[in-house]
């Protein structure tokens, strides 16, 4: 049975653009928009790329900058300095 | 007493300015890039034309032969607008500020050989005349260019170079005090290793086209320059000892990578609109960089010795790449 993984981000101007990059990477992912955050759910597994998410930014980013904007996580955590997958059981 | 808390959400009835959600739809947030960089660009109800050149309005798209359906589609992708443009020099300049104070408190500036001191002066300290002719290049694009994506980075660039300058007027303080300022100036004026360039800065100020300009000092000076003074002089002089000043002029490497991330985007965006853009871009490319080489070539002599014709060879090798990933590489050899 397949369950959801998922990320909320604060609306800030960063969250914007990360929230842009996962929608790029991940076609399943459904966004819902809430007033001060945006919730994001992906069937099994959801990938956050550096380079899509600097694209956006038009910066480098850190993964670990991801910290500063996200309000909530679920799903387990495989992250190196080039992505970050939430996935259950990986 | 029981208190029922209740929670209403309202849903926004607008993302952001209407120009903007014309532009990217009415459901999306945009950026603040985006909402500071957009339609800023006035363009109609020019009643009078200037005095200064009648056959245009005061803006006007013909100023230039290139042509674009929409002039906002030269972005940054650096996003770069007051507040965040402002935020990213003030960081690098505090980082400048300390390695200065640090090379200066220590006398680092100068501690490295005399007759390397002598050289440093002679191909360093002159180029600020060289960022102030690009500040007003700069400036110029941003009076005569189209659309607020283009002239706003290139109003940054303006400032940029002034910046540059008073770096390289700082450094020359630290060697020797107002007197290597005024030497630095006796060598831009007449040491016949500087005319050539001194002449194409010159030229470059009255370049009528302002992209021309654009390509002429961001694309062709600026590649060659950059690369040959703060990489292969650099190298140069850390075999003399002069590992010190490299610190102190990393913000030019800095700022080049930067920048040129941003001049790329415009011109492969601009290449990729039309035949005709391309073969401009790659017309007046071809027309300056050959220019700035042979400009270049008596300096390089005079700081690498025999090596300096490979120096500005291999950079000439490397703007050739980069002029494919723009899009507007002509399909012959670099001149060697």
């Amino acid at each position: 049975m397949s369950s959801d993984v998922s990320i909320t981000l604060q609306n800030t101007d960063d969250g914007r653009g990360i929230v842009a990059a996962i929608v790029e990477d991940n076609p399943a992912a459904k966004v819902s928009s809430y007033p001060a955050m945006t919730k994001i759910d992906c069937p099994d597994r959801l990938v956050m790329n550096r380079s899509t998410i600097e694209a956006k930014l038009g910066r480098d980013f850190d993964l670990h900058e991801l910290n500063l904007s996200m309000v909530s996580i679920s799903g387990g955590v495989d992250e190196d300095d080039d992505r970050l997958l939430l996935a259950w059981g990986a | 007493m029981a208190l029922d808390i209740k929670t209403n959400s309202f849903r926004q009835r607008r993302h952001t300015f209407a120009n903007v959600a014309r532009r990217l739809g009415r459901d999306r947030p945009a950026s603040r890039y985006e909402e500071a960089m957009y339609d800023l660009q006035p363009e109609v109800n020019f009643h009078y034309r200037p005095t200064w050149d009648a056959a245009h309005d005061i803006f006007d798209k013909s100023r230039t032969a290139v042509v674009m359906a929409d002039w906002h589609d030269l972005k940054d992708p650096r996003q770069l607008y007051y507040g965040t443009y402002t935020i990213q020099r003030a960081r690098m300049m505090e980082a400048v500020e300390k390695n200065l104070a640090f090379a200066e408190k220590r006398g680092l500036v100068s501690s490295f050989h005399p007759d390397w001191q002598e050289m440093v002066c002679f191909y360093l300290i002159p180029l600020r005349h060289v960022e102030w002719g690009a500040n007003m290049n700069a400036c110029n694009i941003v009076d005569k260019g189209y659309g607020s994506a283009l002239t706003q980075p290139a109003m940054f660039a303006t400032t940029d170079r002034l910046g540059i300058a008073q770096i390289i007027s700082r450094v020359g303080l630290a060697l020797g005090g107002g007197p290597t300022l005024d030497k630095a100036k006796a060598y831009w004026l007449s040491a016949p290793e500087w005319q050539p360039l001194r002449r194409l800065v010159e030229d470059s100020l009255v370049i009528e086209d302002w992209f021309e300009q654009f390509v002429m000092q961001f694309l062709c000076l600026d590649a060659l320059i950059y690369p040959l003074v703060y990489g292969d002089f650099d190298a140069a002089g850390q075999e003399k000892g002069a590992g010190n000043l490299s610190v102190v002029v990393e913000f030019m490497v800095d700022w080049q990578d930067d920048t040129a991330k941003w001049v790329d985007a415009v011109l492969k965006r601009a290449s990729a609109e039309s035949g005709s853009n391309r073969i401009l871009i790659t017309e007046w490319h071809e027309r300056w960089i050959e220019r700035a080489r042979l400009a270049l070539a008596p300096l390089a002599t005079k700081v690498l010795g025999s090596k300096g014709d490979d120096a500005l060879r291999n950079i000439c090798i490397s703007q050739k790449k980069r002029m494919e990933r723009i899009g507007a590489a002509r399909f012959t050899e670099v001149a060697s």
